[in-house]
């Protein structure tokens, strides 16, 4: 555990080489390393740096200024409630006082049974639909205190977990590109101007001679 | 619930929004108000300069905040200079603001076609589209599409078997609303902490992503890229008016009897249509009235009652002192108590600040530290002078204070002069002058009512100690 699964490090090595630079990939990886092991451990910073070409160092000075990486265990479900204006506006507190009785946890706890972490967060794109909540990132609308908790209870029950898969796991689906569709990945310096580009240039350059050319 | 556009005319980027599985690529193709990936065969006939010329033409407003036209932007890469990037912003976090999810969630297909004219258009070797962290589900449909539209030789190496190339890359957050100004978010796609950088020298367009001239667009912006190379600049420019042609989406939250995500003309719309027409807001929360509103995300100084009927017109907003920004209006009732508002706004910036400057870093904390204790009752006489005081040293003002009584709605400057590196810091201004301007005594009672708290007759305070005083 800790450092990537050889299967996992394969998946790593196929990321970094969609960018650029290896470093851009810090952040996938930090994620995958999250799905692997719930939380972000020493281990796997280690083995992100030596993946992207960075001290472990700054891989810690990356991951840590991002919420969503836990640098400690967290429940197996995260419970993100939003409180910012469009819910105030609706209830957001009120349910999250609510869902700190029912967990019997403040935001930022876990629950003993190391089910649920509630937090407190901040606008998650859904103002319309307030008061809402996410459960691993997963979106809950209009949430009355009764139906949280009913969801809490389905979670508990296992009811859910196809939809959602426990914390760590973002997409269920990944990006995946063919090496024989890969366009032109390489480093910035050794990048020239686009084929199509060039060809449209040449084309307006034959079509009218150079400017001043006449004069 | 009403949702999308009032009339299939309108609807151009929400055309597949109510579409069953309009999500994949065949649901794309065979829906909307368009024929899906018709569009880029129909741009790859035409030279890069005339899709420019056509975004251009079309003046297609960016839609991620500052309204910045696209085709202008484009035209900012320095000529000649290899290779250039596009990095679509889909970090959609202004607190208000909910849009970009659902267009990368219903129509991912949309988005990836207007990536591949804009990068056809401006040269581009790769094309980053940077997600939210938060959103999973975007993050899945958008792998799915790509997947989708690389198998079908749509993106990638000779795409549809021409001599354009590019390679489409999902990328996503980790949980940081600063991730959202363009420059903190090619910080973030180099591997780093998202913290912004200066401009100048760092506009995107001339030194972006590793340096390179860098595109930064919206997910909204490049969405209408599509609609607009089948239909032309003329039908773009048919809705709006002359400086905001064509549509833009509404997140209309908050105290309206059917809150939405709205697709509306731009610049002929008016606050009061949003929020009492039957095909959008429906009015104010029954028996409710307005007190205040957002008109354009949480960093936007809010309006009022007698600015209702204003038009979605950014020109006309800003003239009054606020922004549309990214398209977040949040409709506030008599029942809102207006500290309590200021307070959690002011608070998202304090949490959201990076830290890299000090009058961001340290003035939204004291922000947030004073209206708490105004909230419970522990404020001073001299906090709400305090408060502009703070705020003046984020971005410099005049604000009513004592010292300047009379300073009113004009003499607040706008847009915001900053001592900081982006607007964040001073987004957090915006709040507070709001609310004290218009609701000074609702300040002023929270603060008297510190009187009422019942302090019981306690023994007189002990002579301090002459080692609890030392500073020797
Ligand atoms: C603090 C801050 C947060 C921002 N957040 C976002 C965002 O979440 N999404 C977005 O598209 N633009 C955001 N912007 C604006 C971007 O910096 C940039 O102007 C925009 O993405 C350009 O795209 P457009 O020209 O297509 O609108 C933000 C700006 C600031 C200062
Ligand atoms: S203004 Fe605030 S968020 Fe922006 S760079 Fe400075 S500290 Fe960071
Ligand atoms: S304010 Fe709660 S989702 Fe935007």
């Amino acid at each position: 555990m800790a450092r990537f699964s050889a299967a996992n490090e394969q998946l790593a090595r196929s990321i970094v080489s969609r960018y650029p630079l290896p470093k851009s990939a810090t952040i996938p990886l930090c994620h995958l390393a999250q799905e692997q092991d719930g939380h972000l451990t020493d281990d796997a910073m280690g083995h992100i740096a030596e993946l992207v070409g960075c001290t472990a160092a700054e891989v810690l000075g990356t991951a840590s200024f991002y919420e969503m990486f836990k640098r400690h265990e967290t429940g197996t479900y995260c419970v993100n409630v939003c409180t910012n204006i469009s819910c105030l506006l609706l209830g957001g507190e009120e349910l999250l006082e609510h869902a700190e009785q029912k967990l019997g946890v403040r935001p930022g706890g876990t629950t003993a049974d190391g089910m649920f972490t509630l937090e407190d967060v901040e606008c998650i794109a859904a103002c319309t639909e307030a008061p809402a909540l996410q459960v691993n990132y997963r979106y809950f609308h209009q949430i009355t205190t009764d139906e949280f908790d009913q969801l809490v209870d389905d979670l508990r029950a296992g009811k859910l977990a196809d939809e959602i898969p426990p914390h760590g796991t973002l997409g269920k689906v990944r990006q995946e590109i063919p090496a024989d569709k890969v366009a032109n990945i390489t480093p910035p310096e050794q990048q020239t101007e686009p084929v199509w580009i060039a060809r449209h240039r040449l084309a307006a350059e034959a079509a009218a001679p150079a400017e001043g050319g006449e004069s | 619930m009403p949702e999308g556009a009032a009339t299939p005319e309108l609807a151009r980027v929400t055309s597949r929004w109510a579409v069953d599985g309009s999500h994949t690529i065949d649901g794309y193709r065979s829906s909307g108000s368009y024929a899906g990936y018709e569009s880029i065969k129909a741009a790859l006939d035409m030279t890069p300069d005339q899709v420019s010329g056509l975004v251009k033409d079309a003046t297609v407003l960016g839609r991620g905040g500052a309204g910045f036209p696209a085709g202008v932007k484009w035209g900012f890469c320095p000529p000649g200079v290899w290779p250039r990037y596009l990095v679509v912003n889909g970090d959609e976090s202004e607190p208000g603001t909910y849009k970009d999810r659902i267009l990368m969630e219903r129509d991912p297909h949309q988005l990836i076609e207007g990536c591949l004219i804009a990068a056809y258009a401006i040269g581009v070797a790769q094309v980053f589209l940077y997600v939210r962290g938060e959103m999973a589900h975007a993050q899945e449909r958008i792998a799915a599409a790509l997947n989708e539209a690389y198998a079908a030789g749509l993106v990638g190496k000779n795409i549809l078997g021409t001599d354009f190339s590019v390679d489409i890359v999902l990328h996503w957050g980790a949980g940081a609303y600063i991730v959202g100004e363009e420059t903190a978010l090619i910080e973030s796609l180099e591997g780093n902490r998202g913290m912004p950088r200066l401009k100048p020298p760092f506009f995107p367009a001339a030194k972006g992503l590793y340096m390179a001239p860098t595109i930064v667009n919206n997910v909204e912006t490049l969405a209408n890229l599509p609609w607009l190379v089948a239909h032309g600049v003329d039908e773009y420019r048919s809705v709006g008016t002359e400086a905001s042609p064509g549509t833009r989406l509404i997140a209309l939250s908050g105290h309206v009897n059917t809150p939405g995500v709205f697709e509306v003309p731009q610049g002929t719309t008016t606050f009061r249509e949003l929020f009492e027409s039957e095909q959008y807001g429906g009015g104010i929360r029954d028996g409710h009235h307005l007190k205040m509103f957002i008109p354009g995300g949480a960093s936007a100084p809010w309006f009022f009652p007698e600015q209702v009927d204003l038009p979605l017109e950014g020109r006309v907003i800003g003239g009054e002192g606020s922004m549309l920004g990214s398209g977040a209006i949040v409709v506030m009732d008599e029942t809102t108590d207006a500290v309590k508002a200021c307070l959690r706004v002011v608070r998202f910036f304090a949490r959201e600040s990076c830290g890299k400057c000090a009058p961001c870093r340290e003035g939204t904390t004291w922000e947030e530290k004073i209206l708490q204790r105004i909230l419970d009752g522990h404020g001073r006489p001299s906090d709400l002078d305090l408060l502009l005081d703070v705020a003046d040293n984020i971005s410099p003002g005049p604000y009513p204070t004592a010292a300047h009584p009379d300073a009113g709605l004009e003499a607040v400057p706008f847009p915001p002069r900053q001592t900081t590196i982006c607007p964040l810091g001073p987004s957090s201004v915006a709040p507070i002058t709001s609310a004290i301007r218009r609701f000074r005594p609702e300040f002023e009672a929270k603060i008297t009512k510190r009187d009422s708290i019942p302090v019981s007759a306690a023994p007189a305070a002990p002579a301090p100690t002459p080692t609890a005083q030392g500073h020797h």
